[in-house]
């Protein structure tokens, strides 16, 4: 096995023994996208001189006997909402295609310290804002599964980066399933911790209350990995929850310890809205529980039906707030011939921002405007209510919610550009999710009568990812489909 | 024309920037006169991704004076973001409070003549940020100093309860000491620490029919005199538009106008009020706030006596002018100072006037309050008694506070060293009256007479005996046998 398709995990391990040097590890990495990233375009930019720069200071710490932390050396990707103190932090908008920020979120903190080598910076829907990758203002993205399909969205580009063994592992966010549903499009493993799980500071915001940042990897205990170094509380993000309500685990520890008297729930009615293959996949994969000696039991989610509504207020809601700011005045484009003041502002919005962002932005205007709050988005509040309720309920009766990732595999290109609400009806299985909380898990587990990868989606209730993974290694263990690759790897 | 009267009718919007050690959701220091964009961060520059982080200070300080203006504390506040765009407004939206302010109800007393006070009454205090300052210095382009954004700031809200623009100073001028006083302002004027937007509109009555001329909002005024000339300018400037037009008070038609201060008159602004949607919702990125009884006992119990209650007792019961009571208690430690002294011994009037005349002249000429001229109540209460017991003159006594403050020595030393002690020696000071009469036939005589010079000739006889007693006599005592020798 070439370098490039180890497991992170792995190859720390090999670098920490010094059989491998970072250098190796990221030239390998490097090799590899020189060969596939014309074909798949999973980055909007790269740092090939900051990565080696950097493998090579690993390597000399290393030799030195210098601690290390727990990505030594490792080749890591990152989303392009996360800012950066190197590079632009583009957020996939050609409003912010020249913007660099002058600190760096806490989630790459965490990364640098721990030894990560950060070799570039993924494409994305625009802000987080899309299914598919396509609404990126800089970049196409395809699928290294097959070109003709889309990777997924919004982390469409972290996720190409794994399955095309770009790196070993990636950082993605996820607000109604960006993390989630790329992962099941491109065959990886996609880990959306629970809300207040892991600081948001300086991940640049698309819905406040959902974004969540969290791991993209080939394996389980990858993501595991990923999770330890990047969970914790921040002091800079009042919404990251405090380590005495939730404390972190070792999320790597006790992974292959299998949960005793696991019991799975589904929802049968919610989950026959998938594609016949993701519903046989399905079944499929709560025997190989059933085999593991888990028992079954059929859940209800009775509000679910409103959560596509409810979540397009809210997270419109609040993106209308939060890109306020890129105005041509304060940041982003500006403009170059305004007629007047109020030009600036509305010449750049509009000459910068794309289409599906401007429908955002207007959809959470609206929601928000006076005498229609109280109809739009307190209601939309209510609703959230309403089915963080019944994830509470249903996790009263199981320790483990199992449903599809998304209604379908990867779709064409251009399928559904011209039908917004087709588009975010593809979201139904993973925007609950966000609106409840929970962290959620998304593992291959069959490919398609096409050969495109299938996901399974693993639900636990709030800040019990340490469960979470364990119950996903259980089925990792028991399968064969996370070793699957798409001939792109070659 | 004759049956026509009218009342000036005032609410009062006020921002008081708090004196936090840091900025309300980051951790740069508060700024003035700074170099521009120099106390900034991400999170006060609105970067992209960046959070807010609550200063408990600032809410706790929200709290105090919440408490100290009789509001009800909220127990469960939140956080929301007010939105409209503008070049000193980093995220084009700003972190306020909406519906549930921190603070509801409440009211400010205030001193009228005579020891009276004026109960106006509070619709809300809530906190929120700072925007920055638009600078207009260059040609063709503006330029933003964002080192004032992100300051913490209360904004206190009074229902129209105001009915002159004398009224209307005197409610800024108590919030000012109260502030003031509580520590949670330095309410310095000239660093725009209060601003203040009166609502005016008048009541007009004629011929026995009632008319409210339309509300008039004047934005932005950074003192109380131009606080108090608008509300006197729109007072008359309505009262001539209504007699001229007629017009009164209807739905939209509020204008908003600015203070022109070289020539003190108001302009128009904006004819009609715009309906702003400030789209409010609550913030994601800060968690609410929940004020526990024992969080609120513990603020509670910093508590001080306010300036009026203070000013008031002083009158009642110290028998203190409205003037003295009012000097001694625009500071706290003014206030402190002074009772300390009472609690000493010393006698409330001649203290209070020691305190005024010379105390708090040298504590301006100093720059500090009066627990900071290093002198200690104590002793000031002795000079006090000294003064009342003819030890020394009400001018020696001043006089010698000034040189405690320099020295540090008792005054009972100083006035030793500084031959200020009067004297009271009747045997001394009756052979020194005689030689003054013998020297002054003429003065004794008109003073005999009883004439119209009678009066000044004794004032002259008087004036002879303490110069010849380089100003040590004491004129009680001089007068005394003066009288005698005399009648
Ligand atoms: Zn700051």
């Amino acid at each position: 096995m070439s370098l490039d398709e180890l497991t992170a995990i792995d190859l720390r391990e090999r670098i920490a023994a010094r059989q491998v040097s970072s250098t190796e590890a990221v030239h390998a990495a490097f090799e590899q996208i020189d060969r596939a990233e014309p074909t798949v375009g999973a980055f909007i930019s790269l740092f090939r001189d900051e990565a080696f720069a950097r493998a090579q200071e690993i390597d000399r710490r290393l030799a030195a006997g210098e601690p290390v932390g727990a990505l030594a050396g490792v080749p890591v990707a990152v989303k392009d909402n996360l800012c950066t103190r190197f590079g632009a932090t583009t957020c996939g908008s050609r409003i912010l295609e020249n913007f660099h920020a002058p600190y760096e979120a806490t989630v790459i903190r965490r990364l640098l310290d721990a030894g990560a080598v950060i070799i570039g910076k993924t494409n994305l829907d625009e802000f987080a804002m899309g299914s598919s990758t396509e609404n990126s203002g800089l970049k196409k993205t395809v699928n290294p599964w097959d070109t003709e399909r889309v990777p997924g969205g919004s982390s469409g580009g972290s996720a190409t980066a794994v399955a095309a063994r770009l790196c070993s592992i990636a950082l993605g966010s996820d607000t109604g399933g960006s993390i989630r549903q790329p992962a099941s499009f491109c065959g990886v493993v996609g880990l959306k911790p629970t809300y207040g799980r892991v600081s948001r500071y300086g991940l640049v915001a698309y819905g406040s209350s959902l974004d969540q940042i969290g791991p993209l990897a080939q394996t389980v205990t990858d993501a595991a990995l990923m999770l330890s170094v990047i969970a914790g509380h921040d002091p800079a993000d009042s919404t990251s929850v405090d380590e005495r309500t939730a404390p972190v685990a070792d999320y790597v520890a006790r992974l292959d310890e299998p949960v005793g008297g696991l019991r799975v729930g589904i929802a049968p009615a919610f989950n026959a809205g998938a594609d016949e293959s993701v519903r046989s996949a399905l079944d499929a994969a709560i025997e190989v529980y059933c085999g593991a000696g888990a028992d079954v039991v059929e859940i209800e989610l009775p509000h679910i039906d409103y959560a596509i509504a409810a979540y397009y207020v809210i997270a419109t809601a609040e993106a209308s707030s939060n890109l306020a700011r890129f105005d041509g005045v304060h940041y982003g484009y500006r403009t170059p011939n305004p007629a007047d003041y109020v030009e600036v502002y509305s010449k750049s919005r509009e000459e910068a921002f794309g289409q599906e962002v401007k429908r955002r932005i207007m959809l959470g205007t609206y929601a928000l405007s006076s005498g229609y709050y109280d109809a739009y988005y307190l209601k939309a509040l209510k609703v959230r209510n309403l089915i963080r309720n019944d994830f509470v309920k249903a996790f009263e009766r199981c320790d483990a919610i199992l449903m599809p990732v998304a209604p379908t595999t990867a779709f064409k290109i251009g399928e559904k550009t011209d039908d917004p609400l087709k588009m975010y009806l593809s979201d139904i299985y993973t925007i609950a999710v966000n609106l409840a909380g929970i962290p959620g898990l998304s593992i291959p587990c069959g490919l398609d009568p096409a050969g495109l990868p299938i996901g399974l989606q693993i639900l636990t209730p709030a800040f019990s990812e340490d469960k979470l993974v364990r119950i996903a290694r259980m089925f990792e263990a028991a399968t064969e489909w996370h070793t699957k690759k798409p001939a792109i790897v070659g | 024309m004759s049956d026509l009267s009218y009342k000036v009718i005032v609410g009062l919007e006020i921002h008081v920037q708090l004196a936090t050690r840091t900025k309300m959701f980051c951790g740069c220091a508060l700024s003035f006169g700074e170099e521009a964009n120099s106390r900034v961060c991400p999170v006060c520059l609105g970067m992209p991704g960046s959070l807010p982080v609550m200063n408990k200070q600032a809410v706790e300080y929200a709290m105090l004076a919440a408490l100290a203006l009789h509001c009800e504390v909220a127990s469960f506040t939140k956080w929301d973001r007010k939105s409209y765009y503008y070049p000193d407004l980093p995220k084009n939206y700003q972190i306020s409070q909406y519906d549930l302010p921190l603070g509801s109800g409440g009211y400010i007393e205030i001193p009228l003549e005579g020891g009276r006070t004026k109960r106006i009454r509070l619709i809300r205090a809530h906190l929120e940020e700072d925007a920055g300052k638009n600078l207009h210095t260059a040609g063709s382009f503006s330029q933003v100093d964002l080192n004032r954004a992100g300051t913490p700031l209360l904004e206190i809200v009074t229902e129209p309860d105001m009915n002159s623009a004398a009224e209307v100073r005197a409610l800024a001028v108590e919030l000012q000491r109260i502030v003031r006083y509580l520590g949670v302002s330095e309410a310095d004027m000239q660093k725009g620490h209060m601003r203040f937007e009166p609502n005016i509109n008048l009541l007009i009555e004629r011929a026995g029919l009632q008319f409210r001329t339309p509300i008039v909002e004047v934005k932005n005024l950074n003192s109380f005199r131009a606080l108090e000339r608008s509300v006197a300018y729109e007072t008359q400037r309505q009262l001539d538009v209504f007699l001229e037009t007629g017009i009164t008070m209807q739905m939209g038609n509020k204008s908003t106008r600015g203070w022109n201060d070289a020539d003190e008159t108001t302009v128009l602004q904006r004819e009609k009020e715009e309906a702003h949607d400030y789209r409010y919702f609550p913030d994601p990125d800060l968690v609410p706030v929940t004020t526990t009884p024992e969080w609120l006992d513990e603020i509670r119990s910093r508590l001080c006596e306010l300036p009026v209650a203070r000013q008031m007792r002083y009158v009642g019961e110290y028998g203190l002018s409205d003037y003295d009571a009012g000097v001694l208690t625009a500071e706290r430690a003014t206030a402190e100072f002074f009772e300390q002294t009472v609690v000493a011994g010393a006698d409330p009037k001649r203290v209070c006037n020691l305190l005024t005349q010379a105390g708090l002249k040298l504590a301006n000429e100093r720059g500090c309050d009066m627990s900071a001229l290093g002198i200690a109540p104590a002793a000031v209460a002795n000079l006090a008694q000294m003064a009342d017991a003819g030890t020394v003159s009400a001018t020696a006594a001043s006089t010698i506070l000034q040189a405690m403050t320099e020295t540090g020595k008792a005054p009972e030393l100083l006035a030793e060293e500084m031959n200020l002690v009067q004297t009271s020696d009747a045997g001394e000071l009756e052979r020194i009256v005689d030689q003054v009469l013998a020297e002054n036939v003429q003065a004794v005589e008109d003073v005999v007479s009883g004439g119209k010079k009678s009066k000044k000739a004794r004032g002259f006889l008087l004036g002879q005996v303490i110069q010849k007693t380089k100003g040590q006599a004491n004129p009680k005592v001089v007068s005394e046998i003066l009288d005698r020798k005399l009648s």
